[in-house]
């Protein structure tokens, strides 16, 4: 994994949500530094708000996974969707929904396809294809 | 039933609320009183949309509440009360004096405010609210989730949060 990496979407969570999943898709793919990562402990609203903000100056990316529909780090995605309507913001996250996104965000060549395409379709799309992996067996 | 818990938390409506106090104790409503949300449309449809559909949300401003608190008190169902500073509980309970119990579920970093436990930050004049809501009978505890021991006001205070 080079130091230089795209960034392609900024993972917020509680606890270490984020540090967690970014682990799992760096031990499947080896590409988990093409997600900044964000845990509210410990943040007032305003901080996390900055924070994300920081995040998505820092990066470049505009693709926000949270974890809970009503958790703080959704809360502050949805502010700063208000003043940047361009940002996209995927809840529920789960593992399979960054790796889908992470392939379709990058080519083969770690070249960033965001711009050429609508990242915001592209998050749809995995976002489609990962509530598929939600099932219950068994019992 | 009616309200469970009176609620000091600047996240406001958030995880710990709706999943981590909503699920033991089956909450159906929300009460949030906040002056500034009560006054904005937007603001109210960002919380509303963080909350399962079977729980019912109300906004009020803090005036309101004199008058208001009472018909959420004797739901037949399980509510939570939220406010978003120590200020605004300080303001609701000259308001509402039924509350006796108050819980600090997060007051986090701002300038001016000294850390008294992982998720309690306090600046001297909100330290001097809750001794004074505490000496006119109001109980203060800081708990963050329902597994979390209750933290009394004295330790609060003293940092002390496995006292």
């Amino acid at each position: 994994m080079s130091d230089d990496a795209v960034v392609v979407a900024v993972v917020a969570g509680h606890g270490r949500f984020a540090e967690g999943m970014v682990s799992a898709v760096e031990q499947i793919t080896g590409r988990g530094a093409a997600f900044a990562t964000l845990s509210n402990a410990g943040l007032s609203p305003a901080d996390l708000e900055r924070a994300l903000l920081d995040r998505l100056d820092a990066t470049g990316a505009r693709v926000i996974f949270t974890d809970l529909p009503a958790g703080s780090c959704t809360m502050a995605a949805r502010r700063v969707q208000r003043a940047r309507p361009d940002v996209v913001l995927v809840t529920g996250a789960n593992v399979a929904v960054l790796m889908e996104f992470l392939f379709a965000a990058i080519s083969p060549l770690d070249t960033p396809v965001a711009g050429l395409v609508d990242v915001a379709e592209l998050a749809r799309t995995a976002a489609e294809k990962a509530r598929a992996t939600l099932v219950a067996s068994g019992g | 039933m009616g309200i469970q818990l009176y609620r000091v938390d600047d996240r406001l409506i958030h995880g710990q609320v709706v999943v981590g106090w909503g699920q033991p104790l089956g909450l159906r409503f929300l009460v949030l009183v906040d002056d500034d949300v009560a006054a904005s449309d937007w603001e109210q449809e960002l919380y509303r949309m963080g909350v399962p559909p079977d729980v019912s949300v109300h906004f009020h401003t803090v005036e309101e509440m004199g008058p208001g608190l009472a018909r959420y008190q004797q739901e037949a169902s399980p509510g939570l009360l939220l406010v978003g500073s120590v200020d605004t509980m300080r303001r609701l309970v000259e308001v509402s004096p039924s509350i006796t119990a108050v819980n600090l579920g997060g007051v986090h970093h701002a300038e001016g405010r000294v850390q008294r436990l992982r998720y309690v930050f306090l600046t001297p004049a909100e330290e001097d609210m809750l001794r004074a809501l505490e000496a006119r009978g109001v109980t203060i505890t800081a708990q963050d989730v329902p597994s979390a021991r209750p933290v009394p006001l004295a330790d609060v205070l003293a940092g002390r949060a496995d006292a």
